[in-house]
């Protein structure tokens, strides 16, 4: 079914004047707007960042203690969890000289390794692990020069970060 | 012709040439600037203060840039093409006057390189030969979309340069003259004692034509038919690159500052001083003790930095409305030229040509 709508044209419609003279308001205000103003849409990115939401998911990283020492007991449920399978978990036993803390991190991650290219920033993992150990950072500037640089192992995931990033 | 004028005319040549070269690169700047502040984005800042050098950075790369030449092109009107259209442009501001003239050791310095009794013709035929490279590039690329976009160009500066000139008609029965100073005399007086006898207010109907058809002339948008990025890749200079895109490219601004100064010369009062600037000058030489030859000069310098300015609007609403209104379709745009233009310039034309019979000449 078709609709049709007439609509009636009055003479300063058909001469079209009148709407190119709004059309050319529309541009200048924006004009003035962003030169006189700075209210510009676009930002200055390297100097000048987004803030994005408390929420938002980045670059991995494992929570330490005051000691350095890794939260995470080598568990497997973020490996477990991973849809992407980027996770690769081998563990150990930390050694009993080293280990003041008793039973409760007597295991540890001999390696840790997140492939950035599988992860799909879920954050599963963040919710899977018991001991709040990985979790995303609100880093978004990822890019690596080499394929090498984007497999993050545990020197890596265990550096610092002030609240999430 | 005397030591002394053969000086003065390269001097102005000099002037002129570098005043107009300097010009695009700022004009470009401002195209992208411009653009840019008017749909709220930032726009190239980072080469030089505020971005300016960007135009530069284009050059060093346009130059350094591998000169190819398509296999099959018809390689001497391709080589041809770019180069009429950096110097047909160039040509036409010849005969603009851009200003009274200079008095120096008693001699008068008139600012036009070439006072030609026939100044509008000379500058119409100049700004015709623009049409030529658009076919010559078209034809000799040997392409597809530059052939579209040869044909289109050419037959929509064919049709609007008839509305052109009959506007132009219009505003030649009303000077009574072609010589392009004499008609800047004459606008340079006052209406019902405050309103500078401008074009615009004589015969603004013939304004409107002009504006339109200039605007179809230089190819810019809303008529940027001939080069339709959307669907011809880049028009008629699609296997153009380098240094010979580059010449395109600089010979559509030239040509835009070209038809700005005509349009300004013609319905603005061309280098004719704002009302009320005479009282300014009169008041800065009473100031100095200047004699009557000195004031002139800054009365020279005062319509030139006039004219520049009027022309610097000018250039500011070409790239306002480039970055307000959508492009034509090819059927609209004839139509708008041949059944809406063509006829409203002949109806404007008899108009004048009774009036002007009706109030005695």
């Amino acid at each position: 079914m078709t609709i049709i709508v007439s609509r009636k044209e009055t003479f300063w419609d058909k001469i079209y004047l009148p709407a190119l003279a709004i059309g050319l308001k529309v541009t200048i205000k924006q004009f003035y707007r962003t030169l006189f103003r700075g209210e510009s849409t676009t930002i200055q990115y390297p100097e000048q960042k987004r803030i994005y939401s408390q929420r938002f998911r980045g670059e991995h990283f494992i929570s330490v203690d005051a000691n350095k020492t890794e939260n995470c007991t080598s568990c497997y449920l973020c490996q477990t969890v991973c849809p992407a399978e980027c996770i690769t978990i081998i563990a150990e036993e930390r050694p009993a000289e080293e280990n003041p803390y008793g039973v409760r991190k007597e295991k540890r991650p001999a390696r840790f390794d997140i492939d950035a290219l599988r992860c799909c920033f879920c954050g599963f993992c963040e919710e899977a692990c018991p001991k709040d150990a990985i979790k995303l950072s609100r880093n978004y500037e990822m890019a690596k020069l080499t394929r090498e640089d984007t497999i993050y192992d545990l020197d890596h995931l265990k550096r610092e970060v002030k609240g999430r990033g | 012709m005397t030591l002394f004028d053969i000086i003065a005319l390269l001097l102005k040549l000099v002037f002129v040439l570098a005043v107009v070269l300097n010009a695009v690169p700022v004009v470009i700047w401002f195209e992208r600037r411009g653009s840019a502040w008017m749909q709220g984005r930032v726009g190239p800042n980072r080469v030089g203060p505020f971005g300016l050098l960007q135009p530069v950075a284009d050059v060093i790369k346009f130059i350094f840039k591998e000169d190819f030449v398509p296999k099959e092109a018809s390689k001497f009107y391709y080589h041809v093409a770019p180069m009429i259209a950096a110097v047909a442009p160039f040509a036409a501001f010849a005969a603009i006057p851009f200003g009274s003239f200079l008095a120096i050791g008693g001699q008068q310095v008139p600012l036009q390189i070439a006072s030609l009794d026939i100044g509008i013709l000379s500058v119409l035929a100049f700004a015709g030969l623009e049409v030529y490279p658009i076919m010559l590039a078209g034809w000799a690329s040997n392409n597809k979309y530059s052939m579209f976009g040869a044909l289109r160009g050419s037959s929509q500066m064919v049709s609007y340069e008839i509305a052109l000139g009959l506007s132009l008609v219009s505003m030649l029965l009303i000077y009574g003259t072609l010589n392009l100073t004499e008609m800047v005399v004459y606008q340079d007086q006052l209406m019902f004692g405050f309103m500078p006898r401008w074009g615009i207010f004589l015969n603004p109907i013939a304004f409107l034509i002009f504006l339109i058809a200039i605007f179809a002339e230089t190819n810019r948008l809303p008529f940027d038919l001939p080069e339709g990025d959307a669907e011809l890749v880049a028009g008629y200079h699609t296997e153009y690159g380098a240094t010979k895109f580059a010449m395109f490219f600089f010979a559509e601004y030239v040509a835009m500052i070209m038809a700005s100064s005509l349009l300004i010369t013609l319905f603005f009062g061309g280098y004719a001083l704002f009302p009320g600037l005479e009282t300014v000058i009169a008041g800065i030489a009473g100031a100095l003790q200047l004699s009557p030859e000195w004031t002139q000069n800054i009365r020279a310098a005062f319509q030139v930095a006039g004219f520049i300015f009027k022309v610097g609007c000018m250039m500011f609403f070409y790239v306002w409305v480039r970055w307000t209104f959508p492009r034509f379709r090819f059927d609209q745009l004839m139509n708008l030229g041949w059944k809406i233009l063509f006829p409203l310039a002949l109806v404007n034309l008899l108009f004048v040509a009774l009036v002007i019979a009706w109030m005695g000449g």
